[in-house]
């Protein structure tokens, strides 16, 4: 049996470890060694919790069980999913993150002594209120990152679901999980205890109802920040080192994420979280549908466009993950390469469904990471380009963002694709984006569009090439 | 006076935000996909409770109510400790450099 000092040594040594995943993720370079760090530390904290708890009885081998059980799934899980589901995978563990972290909760509610906590009816008052925060947040990140992952998946509409009275209704409950809390410590009641989780599941679960699916990047991120405090909270409760630097490096992770999300769309976090956006702009972009003019092309003229450019940039978004269209595009890069033609791409911080979702996809098609740009990047070389290539994005293309104050999405941080000399936008139709207005660029003098799938039309401009 | 312990844990609690503040900063945004899935995995870390629940009963009582979330909390942590190394792993193993040659 190891020594309490030992172990929280050990704990600090993961806890590090952890540290040190994180910061290899600067750069591609050195992140695969990152990973290896935070496997090892995982390794570390496993190996030392059943060392310090020094029973190797029949109660050892049903948790090694458990333990490989759920390792096999998630092995299993991790091979399978492919690049575009990515989105839907992280909520999915999130969820779970949510739901252990309940469950330790509950065992550590039932048998104290286990944890050092106290006695049934009788646990110590700090220890209470850590796990009551704990179960609390896990619970909200559970049910919410359920909401997120229905919506994600397609099996719950993506649009915002508002009901009147909402806000109030969520305030109330918010207050009354904190009451409960109180009384729950004052009383140690377990019925407490459970009312405590039940509502908990209930306001995770109406606080991600009424954010609609482009909005899904902040929610993800944000959902990752609770399950991080979630951790956090139950990282106090068993005075675990490792468990509260993890909480906090996530907590604070996730946090950092909604911010650049929320700042990609030039909108307040409370304003996200408050959720219903994009419902009532879709009225005024319907009543001025006057007719605008729009050059329509095809495979061909969008082939003869690039051939004669000397430089394209290419614009993805959620679009290019629908149409699973990023090893197309790969190949139509690859024969723009053969013809010396410089291609580079332009990634919005908020194109897709989660931070970095394109630059996964486009990683998967073999494009090499120095060949993508983020925003900030590349924005001054659209004015050089010969052809700009929007594929699957729309709104963060829109240059009625600069332009005019009483747009919604004005002042959020668009790509300056119209500098371009041309511009080819694949979009099944010239219905508005998320945001619910319409593109200028649609009507642009200089914009070509090409009504297609994305994977269809770029093989298209292929073989065109 | 002797300070409480929890204040020390606090201490620790606070600063790693920091530590967590600088070093997520620093990262690429374009592992921003990869950040997410090795959180995930790393505040799996809460295994470490759930084993200690797991393990709290003796022979006769290795099924008590207690112990069984343990067990169910190990593997739902294992999910996302197996998945999500391993899925950053393959996301990483992506990233790839311009070839010279090119």
């Amino acid at each position: 049996m190891l020594s309490a000092n030992l172990s929280a040594i050990f704990y600090l040594i993961s806890g590090v470890l952890f540290i040190l995943a994180l910061r290899g993720l600067s750069s591609p370079e050195t992140s695969r060694q990152g990973n290896f760090f935070g496997i090892l530390g995982m390794i570390i904290a496993i190996t030392v919790t059943f060392l310090s708890i020094g029973n190797f009885s029949t109660g050892f081998i049903v948790v090694l069980i458990f333990l490989l059980v759920g390792g096999l799934i998630g092995a299993f899980i991790a091979y399978k999913i492919p690049m575009t589901a990515m989105p839907e995978l992280v909520a999915g563990f999130h969820s779970l993150v949510g739901l252990a972290a309940v469950f330790v909760a509950i065992a550590a509610f039932l048998n104290p002594e286990a944890f050092n906590l106290g006695y049934p009816g009788n646990i110590k008052l700090g220890s209470l209120i850590e796990m009551s925060i704990g179960a609390a947040v896990g619970a909200i990140t559970f049910s919410g990152s359920i909401i997120a992952f229905l919506k994600l998946q397609g099996i719950m509409s993506g649009s915002p679901i508002t009901f009147k009275g909402q806000h109030p209704l969520n305030a109330l409950i918010l207050i009354s999980i904190i009451v409960l809390t109180y009384l729950l410590c004052s009383t140690q009641s377990s019925n407490l205890f459970w009312i405590l989780l039940a509502v908990s599941f209930l306001i995770g679960f109406l606080l991600i109802i009424p954010i609609g699916g482009a909005d899904m990047p902040v929610v993800i991120s944000m959902l990752n920040s609770y399950s991080g405090w979630a951790a956090a909270g139950i990282g106090f409760t068993l005075e675990n080192t490792a468990l509260i630097i993890t909480g906090a490096l996530v907590g604070s992770s996730g946090a950092i994420l909604s911010y650049i999300m929320c700042k990609g769309m030039n909108r307040s976090f409370f304003n996200v979280i408050l959720g219903g956006f994009g419902a009532t702009e879709q009225l005024t972009s319907s009543q001025n549908k006057e007719q605008k003019p729009v050059k329509s092309g095809n495979a061909d003229d969008a082939a003869f466009l690039m051939k004669n450019a000397s430089s394209v940039i290419i614009v993805p978004g959620y679009g290019m993950a629908v149409a699973q269209a990023q090893h197309a595009l790969r190949e139509m890069v690859d024969t723009l390469k053969k013809n010396d033609i410089k291609v580079s791409y332009a990634i919005h911080p908020v194109a897709g469904r989660m931070p970095g979702h394109m630059n996964v996809l486009l990683a998967e098609a073999n494009v090499p990471y120095d060949e993508v740009f983020e925003l900030e990047e590349i924005n001054n070389d659209f004015a050089n380009a010969d052809v700009a290539f929007v594929i699957g994005a729309n709104d963060v293309t829109n240059p009625v963002a600069k332009t005019d104050p009483q747009s919604p999405i004005y002042g959020m941080p668009v790509l300056d694709v119209e500098k371009c000399k041309s511009v080819l936008f694949v979009k099944r139709s010239l219905s508005p984006g998320y945001a619910g207005i319409d593109n200028d660029l649609f009507y642009k003098e200089n914009t070509l569009m090409l009504f297609a799938d994305a994977k269809k039309m770029t093989e298209d401009i292929t073989k065109n090439l | 006076m002797e300070i409480d312990p929890f204040i020390f844990r606090l201490s620790i609690f606070i600063l790693s935000i920091f530590i967590g503040y600088y070093v997520v900063w620093s990262v690429t945004p374009s592992l921003h996909t990869p950040l997410m899935s090795v959180t995930n995995a790393i505040s799996s870390v809460i295994i470490v409770g759930a084993i200690i629940a797991g393990l709290a009963g003796n022979s006769d009582t290795i099924f008590n109510t207690s112990s069984i979330f343990g067990f169910l909390a190990i593997s739902l942590a294992a999910i996302n400790i197996f998945g999500g190394f391993l899925v950053t792993q393959r996301m990483l193993a992506m990233y790839k450099k311009k070839k010279k040659d090119k």
